[in-house]
């Protein structure tokens, strides 16, 4: 039954669609694969009866010729996502046994597509971190090695778990959420294809927040079609979420394999950062000249305010953090630490709930929103914020969409970064530009370093122009032809 | 603007975390380390700049304010610490 796990979803969907095999089959597959990777830590939660009652009532509908577009689909959920009657933890203790009486949307949406739940991935803690390390769970294990090494890698963060099982053939696609990076940078760690779309094209609903301003679901997925048939599903307009965009979402599919010929793709120069790997900008000529070959014309262009995105975005994300996270109180819901009044209580709940970097952000924000340096941090950071998203107005003005290396290294080793948060947050440099400014942004896997480590490439789209991302993202794949799987150790 | 021990009790009791007296000059330290490379912000010239709130280029929806749904104690209470009667358990909040 192994050869079900090693589908693309497309071809799965295509099978169930033929009959060749069962949702049931194909979830039994899959649930058996999970059970046998729990090395690599990608699941918090395994859900396998719940699967094989949700993929026995895909049967059942595709019998009556009623399956919809992922009926029968077997997908990993990143626990950032509330599920109803399903424990929720957004990786943290904080949230301990916390079981939602609802369903996030996007959820929600790919069930009323027909797709079936395998459980909950692992993630950093409240979708902090680049690593999986700050998860309560304790990290996920990337499936990939360095060649002839079984040194413990990262399968980057914070959609970790859902790049891990995506990689690792124990999910055909999962859900995941970026705030500066967190599905992009995992996708590249892990050679897999990563989307964060527009913000405001996936609902926010029932996603536990973390900048609401920044965070934005989308898929990760084992081939550009896949990430686009999933990104359908999930997208749409939702009235629970004031930032939802009202437009129609189109059948992102359909622009896989379209031709790119005389699309205008920028290289912003400001991307060559000084001690990036020499074969991370070797990979980058090779994506130029691919998409030159197909036909689009290279433009250099500049974002000049590009190294001032992170600093920005770390103003910026634990402001809005400290905020939404003060809801963890110990009252309504989640962890309780009595302490001898009110203010003990709080105070002691959230020093047992909270781990070290969310307690580190919650600082930082608290302190940059606090009296005498609202203006000096905050608001400066906003103004900033704006220079980075004209920065780009002004580059779509010439380009039809950007490509740039997704992040400055390949997956590095568990526990390599823990000690300097500022080097771990180095992680997104590319990555957290597009959050910034709203704008869609895809990795794509596209060759691997001296030790055989995945590298992603990542196309960065005008305001809802997805579809250019996934027309460009196919031509990438198809020049790539990235064929390098991990071997399996676990 | 250096952050000393002083400045992270302040930011740890109005952020609502107990933060032990051993532990306040090791984060005074990691906070000033990232705080220090922040400050690079200072550098972008942002004189007559509208700070950006917003990703979405679109007013506020609005809608009938009305009642969606409600007059489900216990959905509401179902993953609470202490309730009784339905009703949260809370410490004295009012001496």
């Amino acid at each position: 039954m192994s050869s079900l796990t090693s589908l693309t979803l497309k071809a799965a969907l295509d099978g169930l669609a033929a009959k060749s095999f069962s949702s049931e089959e194909i979830t039994t597959a899959h649930v058996a694969a999970v059970e046998a990777a729990r090395d690599l830590n990608a699941y918090v939660l395994e859900t396998p009866e719940k699967a094989l009652e949700m993929a026995k009532a895909s049967d059942a509908r595709r019998a009556k010729g009623q399956a919809g577009p992922l009926d029968g689909a077997p997908l990993g959920i990143k626990d950032l996502f509330c599920t109803q009657g399903v424990r929720s933890t957004a990786g943290s203790n904080i949230l301990g046994n916390f079981i939602p009486t609802y369903e996030s949307t996007v959820t929600a949406n790919l069930w009323r597509d027909g797709a079936v739940m395998l459980g909950k991935l692992n993630m950093d803690e409240f979708a902090m971190g680049s690593s999986n390390e700050t998860s309560a769970f304790g990290p996920v294990v990337n499936p990939w090695r360095s060649e002839g090494g079984n040194q413990k890698l990262t399968p980057g963060g914070s959609s970790g778990g859902s790049a891990a099982a995506v990689a690792a053939e124990l999910c055909l696609g999962a859900t995941a959420t970026d705030t500066g990076g967190s599905i992009r940078q995992p996708a590249s760690f892990t050679g897999t294809v990563g989307i964060k779309p527009t913000y405001g094209r996936c609902s926010r609903w029932g996603v536990v927040a973390f900048a609401s301003s920044l965070d934005q679901a989308g898929p990760i997925a084992k081939t550009v079609e896949d990430a686009a048939i999933l990104l359908t599903s999930m997208a749409g307009h939702d009235p629970k979420d004031s930032t939802s965009l009202n437009v129609e979402t189109p059948d992102f599919a359909s622009f896989v394999g379209k031709s790119v010929k005389g699309l205008r793709i920028g290289i912003p120069k400001e991307y060559r950062v000084d001690g990036m790997p020499a074969e991370i900008e070797k990979l980058w000529e090779q994506g130029i000249a691919w998409l030159r070959e197909a036909g689009c014309e290279i433009v250099e262009v500049s974002l000049p305010h590009t190294k001032y995105a992170l600093p920005a975005y770390y103003i910026v994300a634990p402001a809005e953090a400290s905020s939404n996270l003060a809801r963890y109180d110990g009252m309504r819901f989640g962890l309780r630490a009595d302490g001898a009044n009110l203010t003990e209580t709080y105070e002691n709940t959230r020093a047992a709930g909270f781990g070290a970097e969310v307690k580190r952000r919650i600082l930082i924000g608290t302190y940059v929103l606090s009296a005498g340096y609202y203006d000096a941090y905050y608001l400066k950071a906003l103004k900033v914020r704006r220079r980075i998203a004209d920065d780009f107005d002004q580059a779509f003005e010439k380009v039809d969409a950007l490509l740039t290396p997704t992040a400055p290294s390949a997956a590095f080793g568990l526990g390599e970064n823990a000690d300097d948060p500022v080097a771990m947050y180095l992680n997104d440099i590319f990555t957290v530009t597009v959050n910034l400014a709203g704008l869609p942004g895809m990795s794509i896997p596209a060759g691997v370093d001296a030790k055989g480590l995945p590298l992603g490439l990542q196309l960065i789209g005008k305001a809802l122009d997805e579809g250019t991302l996934f027309s460009l993202g196919g031509a990438i794949e198809k020049a790539a032809d990235f064929r390098a799987r991990p071997a399996k150790w676990w | 603007m250096a952050i000393d021990a002083a400045t992270v009790r302040k930011v740890a009791r109005l952020a609502r975390i107990a933060e032990p007296e051993e532990k306040l000059e090791a984060l005074a330290t990691e906070l000033n380390g990232i705080m220090t490379w922040i400050e690079q912000l200072a550098e972008v010239d942002t004189d007559g700049v509208e700070p950006m709130t917003s990703a979405v280029h679109m007013p506020a929806p609005m809608r009938e304010d009305v009642v969606t749904e409600g007059a489900d104690a216990a959905k509401v209470l179902s993953n609470a610490p202490k309730t009784v009667d339905g009703f949260f358990v809370v410490p004295k909040v009012v001496e």
